[in-house]
């Protein structure tokens, strides 16, 4: 089991307040995403979690037990950090066995469970190595064994993959992702990379400047995000924003309309008139940065190659089922 | 860079300095040698001859040689143990955030600040001595007999002398160590549920294996050729109870004008801290391979 509840859990450091009341529900099984840009307070609310850092108010409910002012050893989470935090003079094996060296377990059964952890991540050749004769990708999964091998109620990753190159990443992801559907543990995971969050999520945590701004599926966020700054941070390239007359006539203090939902058309009649000033030609999709006068600059997003050059006339007709609304405080307006 | 043209500047340019270094170290030696194989005594000039060997076979079988021999590597070795052992809790203390740690600090490091010879007499007559020091005014409070350090326990005096100058290097050294610990690795441990002790144990110790190599290294060099605490405090004495090789050798060259056999014993200690050098870095200087 690994419920985890989060009520008005609030975080200052001094006279800052990181956090500032977060409630949350994390159901026992599911993979959560913590994602926003820099200093938005998602790894303090991560650390807070784990118990690395004291709360200044609020409760913390794993499994229904308050566990604000339980050490983070006894807590049942165990955690994937940053820059691994692998124990460097120790060997592969005493890195993952060490969480069950602390705990008392008998000898034998801790070898067969760092071997079973180290088959499950295909660490076994690499079991007596040291962590600096490992590549990073190795690494990485040293420190996710030593997380697995506790079996905790949840997992708590701290952007374990930010160290890793893109290739990588992508692979390290899906094995991320496939081992915990494999293990069914609870998973918290911190990200700044929204792409990370949209495809390894079951459910996103969207924080900004130590609130929550919306917590749901990856597609919800996407298609009904619940302000303007959802709406602005998850999706790339980003939601095109426009205010002004136009927003009013739609009943709305600003309208957003995503990249893919802009229809292109080489001097068409109706929609929005610009120039276009940059096109990106990625063979799969085409990028269109668009001139649009008194709207502003537009993104327009094409599926496949066009053949458009700067300097070139579009209009860009907006889906109307997919325009978003917001009012004057930037909530979303649902029809 | 490595041109033949850059590569042929860098060696003409580096040459005058090498030169002399390199003259710096050679003529000495080369005196040394000269006069370890003449007889040569102050106390009779004129009468300088070859005289081989002898003075080497003189100072080796002289039993001042042994007892020195043991006094050097009993003040060393007692030295690195007590500078290492009170230096590791000193410099996690250190480590710690308290209210006027800068000036706590400046105060660990500043016996490192103070001469030998003025550190080596502050302790002799204002600490140790048996009737105004200050150790016989608190064994007084007490009412117990005051102890006469240098008579009593000579060699362990000068240890202690010595190992309150170099505890500010070791911890100095040890604390820097433990500042680039990587915080994570300990909120690592203290997820895996382990203890205070149990993360000094297992993390923090082996990670300052290195830092005690080097301190162990830095201070033997060192220690090897202490001479001013023994000069000042107990000249040698009583009998041969402080007298370390580098002292010995003074007293042959300058108590007992023997030049040539003072030669001989400055090329013995040369050849002995070579030795002692081989052995440490066999021991410990695997720690250093990266």
């Amino acid at each position: 089991m690994g419920q985890i509840t989060l009520q008005g859990v609030q975080k200052s450091f001094g006279p800052v307040h990181i956090i500032k009341g977060a409630d949350l529900d994390i159901a026992d099984g599911s993979f959560v995403v913590f994602v926003g840009p820099s200093g938005c307070g998602k790894t303090t609310l991560l650390r807070l979690i784990a118990g690395l850092e004291d709360v200044t108010g609020g409760a913390i409910l794993i499994d229904g037990r308050n566990v604000v002012d339980v050490p983070p050893a006894k807590r049942g989470l165990s955690m994937v950090f940053q820059s691994y935090a692998l124990y460097p003079h120790m060997s592969v094996r005493g890195n993952i066995a060490f969480g069950l060296k602390m705990a008392g377990m008998a000898k034998d059964e801790i070898n067969r469970k760092v071997e079973a952890a180290a088959a499950t991540l295909n660490l076994t050749p690499y079991l007596d190595r040291k962590p600096r004769e490992l590549s990073g990708g190795q690494r990485q999964r040293v420190a996710i064994g030593r997380a697995i091998v506790r079996e905790p109620k949840a997992f708590l990753f701290d952007e374990p993959l930010s160290n890793l190159d893109a290739a990588l990443r992508v692979q390290m992801r899906l094995e991320v992702t496939r081992l915990q559907k494999q293990l069914g543990t609870t998973a918290i995971y911190v990200t700044h990379d929204q792409v990370e969050a949209m495809t390894m999520a079951d459910k996103i945590v969207v924080l900004n400047s130590g609130k929550i701004e919306q917590y749901g599926s990856p597609l919800e966020l996407y298609e009904k995000p619940a302000n303007l700054f959802v709406a602005g941070f998850i999706g790339s390239p980003k939601m095109n924003f426009v205010t002004g007359d136009l927003a009013k006539q739609q009943g709305a203090a600003t309208i957003g309309v995503r990249p893919e939902h802009l229809k292109v058309e080489r001097d068409g009649q109706g929609g929005w008139h610009g120039t276009v000033s940059v096109a990106e030609h990625l063979g799969s999709d085409t990028f269109l940065y668009v001139d649009a006068g008194p709207l502003g600059m537009l993104t327009a997003r094409y599926i496949g190659e066009l053949d458009l050059h700067p300097g070139d006339k579009v209009s860009l007709i907006p889906d109307p089922a997919r325009i978003h609304r917001f009012d004057d405080s930037g909530k979303s307006i649902r029809a | 860079m490595a041109t033949q043209q850059t590569q042929l500047l860098a060696r003409t340019l580096l040459t005058p300095a090498v030169a002399l270094l390199f003259i710096w170290m050679i003529v000495p030696l080369a005196l040394t040698i000269y006069f370890a194989t003449l007889h040569y005594n102050l106390l009779d000039p004129g009468s300088e001859s070859f005289v081989g060997l002898e003075n080497f076979r003189y100072f080796l079988t002289d039993p001042a040689f042994l007892a020195s021999l043991q006094n050097t590597l009993v003040l060393v070795g007692s030295v690195l143990a007590i500078t290492i052992i009170l230096g590791v809790p000193l410099a996690l203390l250190l480590d710690q955030q308290v209210v006027g740690l800068s000036i706590v600090r400046l105060m660990v490091i500043a016996p490192f600040f103070v001469m030998p010879t003025v550190s080596a007499l502050v302790w002799k007559n204002l600490l140790m001595h048996p009737v105004s020091g200050l150790f016989a005014w608190i064994a007084h409070l007490f009412g117990l007999p005051a102890i006469d350090w240098f008579n009593d326990a000579p060699l362990f005096s000068v240890i202690l002398i010595i190992s309150w100058q170099w505890l500010p290097f070791a911890t100095l050294i040890l604390l820097t160590a433990l500042q680039s610990l990587d915080e994570e690795q300990k909120e690592a441990a203290e997820m895996d549920g382990a203890s205070a002790i149990s993360t000094f144990i297992y993390i923090t110790l082996p990670h300052l294996a290195r830092p005690i190599t080097v301190v162990i290294l830095i201070e033997t060099i060192f220690l090897l050729t202490v001479f001013a605490e023994i000069f000042v405090t107990t000249g040698g004495g009583p009998g041969l109870q402080t007298t370390n090789i580098a002292f010995l050798i003074y007293s042959q060259a300058l108590i007992q004008y023997d030049v040539g056999s003072a030669s001989a014993g400055g090329l013995v200690a040369v050849v002995l801290a070579n030795i002692v050098a081989f052995f440490l870095v066999r021991i410990v200087g695997r720690n250093l391979e990266a």
